[in-house]
């Protein structure tokens, strides 16, 4: 559900970025851990850029995997779900070093003639 | 802050215009960097409109790679990099909120589980027992109807009520129009009653102090690892109901081993707020963090 917010947010940056210019393309970067299904953004997109400069732009979301790094044993753990402790040695917490990114990385807009 | 470039931002966007320098790559393969102001779009002849869409995430020779703008030849578009943090206008209210809540020594937790894990019961006992030692305000975010608002203000204490409509979870936003509307006492505790959701809130800070998740041993021990974000970005967790458990096959010490797997630095209290077990701890906890941010 909380990805309706989070896309009318997208929208909104997008917009004031392009400053009145027409939006054709939007990429964004969705860490696998950050709990926003891309999916659902996908679902979303379309309808939060009605009457918008981004109606109709193309969305593109590259999906970042989790890798969590332990602070005893120092071993980078990939990750498919959140974990406190490290699979390896079973001791250390594990320090989240990527697949939390919720960015939007670049647009298309049509320059000014 | 840029995670690119640690440039500031005004409205949690963020977006350099003018990188410092500038790194080409001719097709011969001699390279150059430059100084360059960027007052101007880059036009790369070498590359068609087709092979640019062909290879959409390598973008040629741009360093640092945002935020620049690149006009595609025969389409009149520019493709302009970005480093927009989606949640980044939450954040920076938040942030304002923290600051805020911090000159005037409040602290303010985040209290957030599934529908019907207790919230509101936990916290008309938890008033009821300290609201003559503390000054307590309470914020309650619900989809619809003041029913939760009207039953802490049957305590004494002042509560606001925001109804979030369709909305799933409270934003930073609306702590700060709610606290403008109870503009709670300095040197108090102000607690905040998420909507009851275990998915969406874990994604917004407020500008609390800490989240506090209650989980009822009417739940299913695995409920942590179903929901490992908002255990994860908690920092207390309440066990509650456990005046149940001679009624119920709730294995007490696997939930907490479930929670703790996810987030081993969760403070755990497993209390009852109709017989009022355990109550001591968690009521020790609130005095004891009230006291040491005063300090």
């Amino acid at each position: 559900m909380h990805e309706l917010s989070i896309t009318q947010s997208i929208v909104a940056i997008v917009a004031e970025q392009a400053a009145g210019r027409r939006v054709t393309r939007v990429r964004l970067e969705i860490g696998c851990l950050s709990a926003v299904m891309p999916d659902a953004i996908r679902f979303c997109f379309d309808l939060c850029a009605l009457d918008t400069v981004a109606a109709g732009a193309a969305l593109q979301i590259d999906e970042i995997p989790g890798l969590g790094c332990c602070t005893d044993c120092g071993r980078n753990v990939p990750l498919t779900a959140l974990l406190g402790r490290c699979p390896d040695c079973g001791t250390g917490e594990l320090r989240l070093i990527a697949g939390q990114e919720l960015n939007i990385k670049e647009m298309e807009i049509e320059s000014c003639a | 802050m840029c995670i690119t470039c640690g440039c500031g931002e005004t409205d949690g966007v963020t977006l350099t215009l003018h990188p410092a320098t500038h790194e080409h790559v001719h097709a011969d393969g001699t390279r150059h960097t430059h100084a360059h102001a960027h007052t101007h779009t880059h036009i790369h002849p070498l590359m068609n409109a087709d092979a640019f869409a062909a290879a959409p995430l390598r973008r040629p020779t741009h360093s640092p790679s945002h935020p620049t703008a690149l006009t595609v030849p025969g389409r009149d578009r520019q493709v302009v990099q970005m480093e927009a943090r989606i949640l980044g206008k939450n954040q920076l209210i938040a942030e304002r909120n923290r600051v805020r809540l911090a000159d005037r020594n409040i602290l303010a937790l985040n209290l957030v589980s599934s529908p019907g894990a207790g919230k509101t019961a936990l916290l008309e006992r938890t008033l009821n027992d300290l609201k003559s030692h503390i000054p307590i305000s309470v914020i309650e975010g619900d989809q619809a109807t003041s029913n939760d608002a009207e039953r802490i203000r049957a305590t004494g204490v002042r509560a606001v009520q925001v109804n979030t409509g369709t909305g799933c979870h409270l934003e930073a936003d609306m702590l700060e129009r709610a606290m403008d509307a109870l503009d709670p006492a300095p040197d108090s505790l102000l607690l905040i009653e998420n909507v009851g959701n275990l998915v969406c809130p874990a994604l917004f800070d407020l500008g609390e102090y800490a989240k506090v998740v209650i989980f009822s041993v009417t739940e299913g021990e695995d409920k942590p690892l179903k929901y490992p974000h908002m255990f994860g970005a908690a920092q207390v967790l309440l066990l509650s109901k456990v005046e149940l458990l001679p009624h119920l096959r709730f294995d007490l010490e696997r939930a907490v081993a479930n929670a703790l797997a996810v987030n081993p630095r969760l403070t755990v209290f497993r209390l009852s707020a109709y017989t009022g077990e355990g109550l001591e701890g968690w009521y020790s906890w609130l005095k004891d963090t009230l006291s040491r941010e005063r300090a």
